[in-house]
């Protein structure tokens, strides 16, 4: 069992499911959606593409581009969410509830793509 | 570029992880741990202004408690906080640093700069190995030449000091083992501007592997090799190597030459010495008993030269077993009274201190010029660093390996009509060298000869090649005449020329006609080359000399000339012409 290979598995997978666990719940309900589940989404969505850094093969080169596109959403999101709640009067509507929902959702498709690689990565190498 | 930034990324992987864990820490602990507001009231931090604290907290640029003043319980973690960021800024920052400063990425650093300069080069260029005294004559006159050419030694100091010196534009230097032909690629090999590879390390089988992955990965190149043993030159001879320098024979060659035909031996020295020959006659070597010190490859090759010559020689050599010496050898180095002293020195005419040592060949020197103060002395000097006091020591001739390998690579390079000439001139005898010479001393005044090249081409020579696109004859006449005075000749003396058809003569006449395609070699005072390219330049110049018209150059006399019909036998030049 190699170390790297478990940290780095786990990162992929943890920053999948905690963006899903974000994602989850009525578009418009700020209820379902909690502030600390998307933080923790992209902290953890940023170590998993630093992890990917440096990985010259053809397979890490693809790794790390839909973790750059997750990190993108997430931080797109983010930045929805502070300019309308903090810098105008706009506050937590549902129509920007949605985007930020639809964003995370987009960052979602990232992280699942991820792991699908990774999966394949793993069933191929069979050792 | 790939190469660097990959590394930088993998290397950097482990400080950027701690720095998002360490924020992502700060910034939770501030966000749960609760505050008061100005009016009391329970306030929780957003993540925004969490963000926000901890960025400039971090950075340690600290504005302040804001929005509202911390409560004790955001005061301890701001504390923890304020600790865990600095120092995992000061981690990533040391971390970068030491691999900034990392040799093995430096190197890199360095490789790929090279590779990218020598990529950018949109001009021929020739590709240098190993950069000792005839690597470094070599660049030097490669880049005062306008020629442009990359560098490669295994030796950092040595590619540090060209980077020091004051070349006319910027040579690439790259620190590698030229044996790595990754390395010869890098540097260009492929390149479609490259136009040669010079072998010049002090290792004949390093010399040979550089030829050989010439030859096999770019095999049009032309490759010249340095070589100082037989056996390695026909090693590099057999794959096509186009030429093979070896300083010892070529010495030992014109060592010989001086006995025979010292006017030759002039001729020589002058078109192949870079700067400044002596202008005057040397003393020529006496003939007489010869003492040898040192039968290495450079003694063997002097020895072989002299005994064509019927000059009998006397060897001196310390290691008679390993070096194979004939029966007859004194033992000893030479440095000793009593050991030259058994080798004759009181009747001999002249000494060779011909060891690879220096300090020893100089040694030779004094001590036996001691013994015999009319001793011809030649010694070999086998670093350029020790010119001064081989000045000093005052020694008849000085053999220098390095310089002759040199100038043997730039004769190539630069001056290719140069070996043409020097090939024909070798079959020619003493009588014709002698003509030779009192011809060029007859047209200089106190310094030595110059010699240049003229290659009739629209480039080169445009008026000439106007002259003749009109139906015109020109000849070498036309073209020696001084443009200022046309009843005078300029100050030189056409030694050779060769012909588009490849065709050659030396010492071409006056009359003879020049075709486009024709190369000529002068020798002769500088200030007529300058004047020769003029004429060569200018076509009212040629014209006047040629036809003795003056004719007018303005577009408007010109045109008033051609109407009254008084204009010189040839129209003028189209304007755009």
């Amino acid at each position: 069992m190699n170390l790297e290979k478990v940290f780095f598995a786990f990162f992929i997978v943890l920053a999948l499911t905690l963006n899903f666990g974000f994602f989850l719940g009525g578009m418009d309900n700020p209820d379902h959606h909690n502030v600390y589940e998307l933080f923790a989404a992209l902290v953890v969505s940023l170590i998993a593409t630093i992890m990917k850094f440096g990985d010259r093969a053809h397979i890490g080169a693809v790794l790390l581009a839909t973790s750059l596109v997750a990190d993108l959403q997430l931080i797109a999101a983010v930045i929805v969410w502070t300019i309308t709640v903090h810098a105008t009067d706009v506050g937590m509507t549902t129509m920007v509830l949605s985007s930020i929902v639809s964003l995370s959702g987009g960052a979602l498709l990232a992280n699942i793509t991820s792991v699908i690689i990774l999966v394949t990565e793993t069933v191929m190498f069979r050792r | 570029m790939q190469n660097i930034i990959y590394l930088l990324l993998r290397r950097m992987r482990l400080p950027l992880i701690t720095i998002i864990l360490v924020y992502a820490v700060s910034i939770l602990g501030l966000v749960l741990v609760p505050g008061l507001d100005d009016q009391g009231n329970v306030w929780r931090m957003s993540f925004f202004h969490a963000f926000y604290f901890v960025s400039f907290m971090g950075s340690t640029i600290g504005f302040g408690e804001i929005p509202y003043p911390f409560t004790d319980a955001q005061r301890i973690w701001t504390t923890v906080a304020m600790y865990m960021t600095v120092l995992s800024w000061l981690y990533a920052i040391g971390s970068l640093f030491a691999l900034l400063q990392d040799p093995a990425f430096r190197r890199v650093v360095s490789y790929s700069a090279f590779s990218r300069v020598v990529r950018s080069i949109r001009e021929p260029f020739y590709l240098v190995c190993g950069i000792g005294d005839a690597g470094h004559l070599v660049l030097r006159e490669l880049a005062e030449h306008g020629i442009r050419s990359v560098a490669i030694d295994r030796d950092a100091d040595k590619i540090q000091a060209l980077r020091l010196e004051d070349f006319p534009f910027h040579v690439p230097g790259l620190v590698a083992d030229v044996t790595d032909s990754s390395v010869l690629i890098a540097a260009g090999l492929r390149s479609k501007h490259c136009a040669g590879v010079v072998a010049l390390t002090d290792i004949d089988h390093v010399n040979l592997l550089i030829a050989i992955t010439s030859k096999l990965l770019a095999p049009g190149l032309k490759v010249i090799c340095h070589s100082e043993s037989d056996d390695s030159a026909a090693n590099m001879a057999s794959f096509g190597t186009d030429h093979i320098l070896n300083p010892f024979d070529t010495f030992a060659r014109l060592f010989a030459m001086m006995f025979q035909s010292p006017s030759m031996h002039l001729v020589y020295a002058w078109m192949t010495s870079i700067h400044e020959a002596p202008l005057c006659d040397f003393a020529a070597p006496p003939r007489g008993a010869w003492i040898l010190c040192g039968y290495g490859r450079f003694g063997k090759a002097v020895q072989k030269s002299l005994s064509f010559k019927g000059i009998r020689t006397v060897l001196v050599e310390s290691d008679i077993v390993k070096t194979g010496a004939p029966e007859g050898t004194i033992h000893g180095r030479g440095t000793e009274a009593f050991t030259l002293n058994e080798a004759g020195v009181e009747q001999a005419v002249g000494i060779i201190a011909g060891t690879d040592d220096d300090a020893n060949n100089l040694s030779i020197i004094m001590t036996a010029r001691d013994l015999n103060k009319d001793l011809f002395t030649v010694a070999r000097q086998n670093l350029r660093r020790n010119d001064a006091i081989f000045a000093a020591a005052n020694i008849n001739v000085t053999m220098q390996p390095g310089t002759i390998i040199g100038q043997g690579v730039i004769d190539i390079l630069i001056t290719p009509l140069l070996a043409d000439f020097l090939r024909m001139a070798r079959q020619q005898n003493e009588a014709w060298a002698n003509v030779l010479v009192s011809r060029v001393v007859g047209v200089l005044t106190d310094r030595p000869p110059e010699s240049w090249i003229v290659s009739i081409s629209r480039r080169n020579t445009p008026a000439i090649i106007e002259i003749l696109k009109r139906g015109g004859t020109a000849t070498l006449e036309n073209l020696t005449t001084d443009p200022r005075e046309t009843t005078a000749q300029l100050p030189c003396v056409p030694l050779y020329i060769k012909h588009a058809n490849n065709r050659e003569s030396l010492l071409p006449e006056a009359d003879t006609p020049l075709q486009s395609g024709d190369q000529l070699l002068f020798c002769g005072r500088k200030d007529a080359e300058k004047h020769m390219r003029w004429t060569a330049h200018n076509f009212n110049a040629i014209n006047y000399i040629c036809s003795g018209d003056d004719r007018p150059s303005g577009f408007l006399w010109r045109w008033l000339a051609e109407r009254r019909g008084t204009s010189g036998s040839m129209p003028g030049p189209d304007p755009g012409a």
